[in-house]
């Protein structure tokens, strides 16, 4: 095919530009500009208006003049090459390798928009994907094929947690990868997580997408839809599990408020599009489990929530579409920081238990819970009444808090819990209580695991 | 020629469809969609697929008509998207297609009347069965019948009758976006029967109601929703998937092929019509699924059945209409949305209602709509909107969801306006005591509210023993008969018979508590006392 060049653009405006005198260009085409620089960068059609077509530029517009800029366009949306030569590779946001090697190529490509998943053949999630952080793998446990999200706030190390989870996380032996989209990190959250994942990229088991603070903000909103068609490929083509881990969401929800902006569409909250909602469901709903297929793809979006403020618009639509989440909170001197309470698995019930994981885990989990509910409430009351004047009960439960803090829920940034330690660790917590007031675990499990005084 | 010259997203716009009508289908480059405005001969088009590559040029077909639902005995037991077309045993990727019928197939059809009939419009001349549990009813268009076919099977465009020279097939196409006329509406007050006790003694819904169920997320709307799917006594219930997750699709899926309905022996999905639209797929159709739904469960409703409709979440619907009018430039009311957001939402609503069908014969639709506030916010316009329009709301409250209290149906900030006249249909039914005892709980639930917040700043301990058997009789009435766990077995449904056994046995314990308290017994010797035996009577069958 001969590729048309057009020189004519009639309008720059923020990461927008119109191309006129266009013919034959269709929406959501990919398209390749060239500046007089000799400079290439790449565009989005977000609009095609008889002779007109509105481009995003992916890299920005500075530098581009109205006359000495060629554009020429796809043919299509967007293609991206599927297939095992992404394992073990490094990449820009756009999919650029940033490891000295040569371009990923792959015996076929896929649309980056991804096609919506046929709900007929989808299967629900059934079984564990083991993370080795204990708090985790006890009380909210990722299911295969789950989408769940991780919430965190400003100065947390939610970067931490994600990268110590795609390091360690394992589906019992079944072939394992991870594709990590890094959107608007800084050169120093990148580098901790290179050097978090270093093990699992030699072993070609890692791929990694950086799009980095300082580059080109428009590209974001690339960088998941690449991520998730290299690992659609990699779980429902080659059978692999497949943990995609999107860090961080926010940043790529502002970059689509920013075109958004500049194309001048009516905001809704806080000035983001009226179509975050499906926006962001068009990249969660793509993990899952095919029917007749092994692989399945789980999906761990991370984000900051600004000012910690859970009804922000990022947070509230991911909650909405996610199935479940992790929220991590301020406490003092804590690794992971995780707010058990607040945290929740909703698929966990079918991924846990008996052949899964052990037989009593849906009771312990929710033991456990529900015994560092009323240690929050005992606490609140301590702070009025003084803890001298709560029950014996009541500061029982607060040094079951107290216990689960340090032997369950503290752990190493590199430290990997088996399930064995985990329930152990678990069966030690909980029998801080007095074994009456376990009523929510079965007799046989008190009588297997429970150990007076704990 | 016409042809498109402007494409956004899912708004298109097109020249030279002169002649054209408001809302008809039009195909547009290989894929559907709906002409939603008319300047002259150039029209808005809202495409129901992804318009990917779709470029200015493409060419424009009129498909004459409107978006309609084919309705026909392919229903039952199956799964569709929002323009009703089948996804079983369709491709593992949804990629843009046309409209097509689905595959034929032949059912089972015996007349019910001779050649030489008289019929009414409405009225049944045939009936078919292998499609679900019910009888799949052929309705006549009025007239006299002409001609009919033996019993044996037809395809479902097939003529099985004629009547007055009309031939009549098993399926047919009916407009969306217009409801199914019917004789006229009922006055009657029958409750819905849902199996779950907070709603059926405390908040219930008519035959032929509306409810909106708004809750923020992780407050457990779809185990709510899915819970009424399963065990609400309709004839068929209605689910629509509306921009929710795929997972969850499955799941419902899952479940209902496996579970048996305890009134006919049959999977639960034999009389379940699934509309599944999950959050990726294309917006414009979701925003069409509701009304698809909704003309489906009329269309039994006019065989003289009892249909549900679920609709599940109401919000995503309204949020696609927001999406499409911002891209056409429309001036934003509240919160971005349209103007047309609240009449828009009573239209849809309106569309319920006990009826006598065109036959004579009562049917319902009853509307259940979840709504999803933003972050939880019960002041957003699509909440607010909602509670105007609808008979019955259940709240569904964050902070009960936090204490794992299920369904986290809120009784104190939620309503029934049809409470007190459903209440009077049970006591007309044998139960003598549900109006009393449902006086009592919401009385005692209320005490113990204003008790328990009063508590909070003085402490339980200087109240008086009366106080606090309240308090105590709130607890009881909250862990014993409101709470109601969807994965046991002996409780996730619970018949009203036995509702008002718990009932009355907790009032029973809360009246004897009552009493040891006015003879003198000290409160905190009461709450000692062993409640576990009425605690767990809801977990024995």
């Amino acid at each position: 095919m001969i590729e048309l060049e057009y020189t004519s653009l009639s309008e720059l405006r923020g990461p927008l530009a119109v191309v006129s005198g266009v013919s034959k260009v269709g929406w959501d085409e990919f398209a390749t500009i060239r500046l007089s620089s000799g400079e290439t960068r790449h565009g989005l059609v977000l609009e095609v208006d008889r002779d007109l077509a509105l481009v995003q530029v992916l890299e920005g517009t500075s530098g581009m003049a109205g006359d000495r800029t060629r554009v020429a366009f796809a043919g299509s949306p967007l293609r991206v090459p599927v297939g095992p030569g992404w394992l073990g590779r490094v990449c820009d946001g756009r999919g650029r390798p940033l490891d000295g090697g040569p371009a990923v190529f792959g015996a076929s490509t896929a649309p980056a928009a991804g096609f919506p998943l046929n709900p007929t053949w989808r299967v629900p999630p059934a079984e564990p994907v083991l993370t080795g952080v204990s708090a985790i793998d006890l009380l909210t446990t990722l299911v295969r094929g789950q989408k769940i999200a991780l919430f965190s706030a400003a100065g947390l190390p939610h970067l931490e947690l994600a990268a110590q989870i795609a390091a360690q996380s394992h589906a019992g032996g079944e072939p394992f990868s991870v594709v990590f989209a890094a959107m608007g990190l800084t050169h120093a959250d990148a580098a901790s997580v290179r050097d978090a994942l270093e093990l699992r990229s030699a072993a070609g088991e890692l791929v990694l997408l950086l799009n980095l603070a300082d580059d080109p903000v428009i590209e974001r909103v690339l960088t998941p839809r690449i991520a998730l068609t290299v690992a659609e490929h990699l779980a429902f083509e080659m059978g692999r599990h497949v943990l995609v881990v999107m860090a961080d969401m926010t940043s790529y929800c502002e970059a689509l408020r920013e075109v958004s902006a500049a194309r001048g569409e009516i905001p809704a909250r806080r000035a983001y599009p009226g179509y975050l909602y499906s926006d962001l469901a068009s990249l969660y709903e793509r993990c899952g489990r095919v029917r007749g297929r092994p692989g399945s793809l789980t999906l761990l979006p991370v984000l900051t929530m600004p000012a910690g403020d859970i009804t922000h618009p990022v947070p509230d639509l991911t909650g909405y579409i996610t199935e479940g989440q992790i929220v991590l909170s301020p406490q003092a001197d804590l690794y992971p920081p995780i707010d058990a309470l607040s945290s929740l698995s909703r698929l966990m019930r079918r991924g846990v238990g008996e052949g899964r994981t052990r037989p009593e885990h849906m009771d312990l989990a929710a033991q456990t819970l529900a015994a560092l509910a009323r240690a929050r409430q005992a606490g609140e009351l301590a702070e009025i009444v003084g803890a001298g004047a709560l029950s014996a009960t009541d500061r029982g439960h607060l040094d079951l808090a107290r216990a689960f803090a340090t032997h369950l829920l503290t752990q190493r940034a590199d430290e990997e819990r088996t399930l064995e330690e985990t329930f152990d660790r678990a069966w030690r917590v909980v029998s801080v209580l007095p074994r009456r007031e376990l009523a929510m675990l079965g007799e046989d499990a008190l009588d297997a695991c429970y150990r007076e005084g704990g | 020629m016409a042809g498109v010259t402007r494409v956004n997203g899912p708004l298109v716009e097109v020249d030279g469809l002169g002649g054209a009508a408001m809302f008809e289908l039009v195909d547009v480059g290989g894929i559907p969609g709906e002409i939603v405005a008319l300047t002259g001969d150039h029209a808005t088009v809202q495409a129901y697929e992804y318009t990917g590559g779709l470029e200015p040029g493409a060419r424009v077909v009129s498909l004459g008509g409107p978006l309609s639902a084919r309705l026909g005995p392919h229903l039952l037991g199956g799964i569709f998207d929002g323009l009703l077309r089948p996804l079983d045993g369709t491709e593992m990727w949804l990629k843009p297609s046309p409209l097509r019928a689905p595959g034929r197939r032949l059912w089972p059809f015996r007349p019910l009347v001779p050649a030489g009939t008289p019929v009414a419009p409405g009225t049944p001349i045939g009936s078919v069965t292998g499609s679900g549990a019910l009888p799949y009813l052929v309705l006549s268009p009025g007239g006299t019948v002409t001609a009919v076919r033996p019993a044996g099977g037809y395809a479902a465009d097939a003529a099985v009758a004629s009547v007055s020279g009309r031939k009549v097939t098993m399926e047919w196409l009916w407009p969306v976006r217009r409801g199914l006329p019917y004789r006229g509406r009922l006055d009657e007050q029958v409750p819905l029967i849902t199996g779950q006790r907070v709603i059926d003694l405390l908040l219930p819904v008519r035959r032929g109601g509306t409810v909106a169920v708004p809750g923020g997320f992780g407050t457990g709307k779809t185990v709510l929703l899915q819970q009424i799917a399963k065990w609400c006594d309709a004839d068929v219930v209605v689910y629509i998937g509306c921009g929710e997750r795929g997972n969850e699709m499955a799941d419902v899926l899952a479940e209902l092929r496996e579970l048996a309905d305890p009134r006919t022996g049959g999977r639960l999905l034999d009389r379940t019509v699934v509309i599944a639209n999950t959050s990726n797929m294309p917006m414009m159709a979701r925003e069409a699924s509701v009304y698809t739904g909704v003309t489906v469960a009329e269309h039994f409703r006019d065989m003289g059945y009892h249909a549900v409709v679920i609709a599940d979440s109401t919000s995503r619907w309204a949020e696609a209409r927001r999406e499409f009018a911002s891209r056409g430039g429309a001036l934003p009311a509240e919160e971005g949305y349209p103007a047309d957001l609240a009449s828009a939402i009573a239209a849809f609503y309106e569309r319920a209602g006990l009826v006598t069908t065109l036959g004579g014969e009562p049917g319902s639709v009853t509307i259940i709509g979840a709504v999803s506030p933003p972050g939880g916010d019960l002041t957003e316009p699509v909440t607010t909107h909602t509670q105007r329009f609808v008979r019955t709301v259940w709240n569904l409250e964050r902070a009960l969801a936090y204490a794992r209290h299920y369904p986290a149906v809120s009784w104190n900030g939620s309503f029934s306006r049809d409470g007190a006249a459903l209440a009077g249909w049970h006591v007309r039914n044998g139960r003598r005591d549900w109006v009393a005892a449902r006086t009592r709980v919401a009385g005692l639930l209320a005490e113990a509210d204003r008790l328990s917040a009063l508590a909070e700043l003085v402490g339980a301990a200087a109240f008086p023993a009366r106080e606090r058997v309240v308090l105590l009789a709130g607890r009881l009435l909250r862990e014993g008969l409101l709470q109601q766990s969807a994965l046991s077995a002996a409780d996730a449904y619970c018949a009203p018979e036995r509702t008002g056994r718990l009932t009355s046995q907790i009032l029973d314990v809360v009246d004897e508590c009552l009493q040891l308290a006015e003879q003198g017994m000290p409160a905190a010797e009461i709450e000692t006392r062993d409640f576990s035996d009425v605690l767990r009577a809801k977990e024995r069958p």
